[in-house]
């Protein structure tokens, strides 16, 4: 990533051409789990950016002071406190999206979205700048959550953020509200995603978080004989 | 007595198959898609996270119920939580390589993985959520049995996910798909059908466990 970087393209980058879910292959367990309705994937999706820009602004304001060897305990708190407030928040003024999410209200904290901005930008650049990554990469979020939620609240109950909008005696795909039609829709948006890539011309390669910290894991191994730089 | 093991027995395969981790409640998705490609790393990663959860349950449960609960700091969960596991794995590393290095050369490479992997401290909070209020109806040494229970069927089930979609995978890499679902598309919507033949398990368990005892 070059340096000099025009603020309204760090801004966009995040909404479509480094869309963290369908393009980074970021945080997938809350895009699957969190869009069974457009409600629940909207308020998810806000309270993913309000922790993204939050912890964007802090750990980039205090990249010079937190230690390299702690750096990423360090993250964790700091991300931890803002996903505490958004917890406290919602379960004082918004019980009901606050059941909705359930668990993974707290699980923001290990979401690879959050760690992954951290590491990668908000370490490197200055706090005004990776407030608007945090941003665009939250928008980038929430736009991928809005429409993966309205694939499958159309199809599976019918409704569209709560409005009737196929009519009533139609049978509904229910399936699409449980988990294989969190999958099938997900897999299905990314296959789109690449038709255009390719239509365009411009494949990328997909790799999962899973997969690139198992690389990293074993270009590592045979270099370093105590893992100090892990944790 | 007989009671209690069809408790435990129901929580156990409860975890396993119906409610199963990554198919059905889509908890640690990142490692089962990333490392499930090849079945030595599946195994390997299963068993990591089987260890990696009673062992974090095992020091988180009592931890929420003696220090956060008794002093009205349920607030700090997340927080301690996370501190706690990402410590806690640190510490498995350096046990395991210090003193069972066969065993850390097997695991070793997942373990890092599995600090900022959401199915370990989400077996975390639920135990709690779900058994935490056992402890007054029916003693703290039952609902932590409980716990443990849960948290080891929580990482069988992931392990069986991992060695199950595993295979699937291994066909479908043969298999010709369109260009466009080639890659991770095509991965996720043999997922969907993966995780189709775990809802047929619904409601399932709690008979079978009260016909056999």
């Amino acid at each position: 990533m070059a340096e000099k970087q025009s603020k309204w393209k760090i801004f966009t980058a995040g909404i479509i051409r480094e869309n963290p879910v369908l393009r980074l292959v970021l945080g997938c367990c809350s895009a699957l789990a969190i869009t069974t309705t457009v409600s629940g994937a909207l308020g998810m999706g806000l309270s993913m950016t309000f922790v993204l820009v939050g912890s964007n602004i802090v750990i980039s304001a205090l990249r010079k002071v937190i230690p390299d060897k702690v750096h990423l305990p360090c993250y964790i708190v700091i991300i931890a406190t803002f996903v505490t407030i958004v917890d406290m928040v919602l379960h004082a003024y918004m019980a009901d999206l606050y059941q909705t999410l359930g668990v993974f209200l707290a699980l923001i904290v290990v979401n690879c979205i959050i760690l992954g901005r951290a590491e990668m930008f908000a370490c490197k650049h200055t706090v005004v700048e990776s407030a608007l990554d945090g941003l665009g990469m939250g928008l980038g979020y929430i736009l991928t959550m809005f429409l993966m939620s309205s694939i499958r609240e159309i199809i599976g109950s019918g409704s569209w953020l709560g409005i009737q909008i196929l009519p009533e005696g139609l049978d509904k795909f229910g399936l699409m509200n449980q988990a294989p039609g969190g999958f099938f829709v997900f897999g299905c948006l990314m296959a789109a995603c690449i038709w255009v890539e390719r239509k365009l011309n411009k494949p990328i390669e997909r790799k999962t978080c899973g997969e690139v910290l198992l690389e990293e894991q074993d270009a590592k191994q045979p270099a370093t004989a105590e893992g100090g730089a892990d944790q | 007595m007989s009671a209690n093991i069809a408790t435990f027995a129901t929580i156990l395969f409860s975890m396993i198959l119906v409610n199963n981790y990554v198919l059905v409640q889509f908890l640690g998705i990142c490692p089962f898609l990333g490392v499930s490609k090849k079945l030595d790393s599946s195994v390997g990663m299963g068993v990591a996270v089987i260890v990696v959860m009673v062992i974090a349950t095992a020091v988180t449960f009592p931890m929420q119920i003696f220090l956060l609960d008794a002093n009205n700091l349920g607030y700090m969960q997340t927080i301690i939580f996370i501190l706690v596991i990402a410590v806690l794995v640190q510490l498995i590393e350096i046990t395991l390589k210090r003193y069972i290095p066969a065993l850390y050369n097997a695991l070793g490479v997942y373990l890092p993985l599995i600090t900022t992997n959401c199915c370990v401290l989400g077996v975390a909070i639920l135990a709690v959520q779900d058994y935490g209020g056992d402890v007054a109806e029916y003693g703290f040494g039952f609902a932590f049995a409980e716990a443990l229970v849960c948290a080891a069927g929580a990482g069988i089930g992931f392990l069986l996910a991992m060695v199950l979609f595993c295979g699937v995978r291994s066909r479908v890499e043969n298999a010709d798909p369109p260009e466009s679902f080639k890659g991770l598309p095509i991965t996720l919507v043999s997922a969907a059908i993966t995780s189709l033949s775990f809802m047929g398990f619904g409601g399932l368990v709690e008979n079978i466990i009260a016909a056999l005892l």
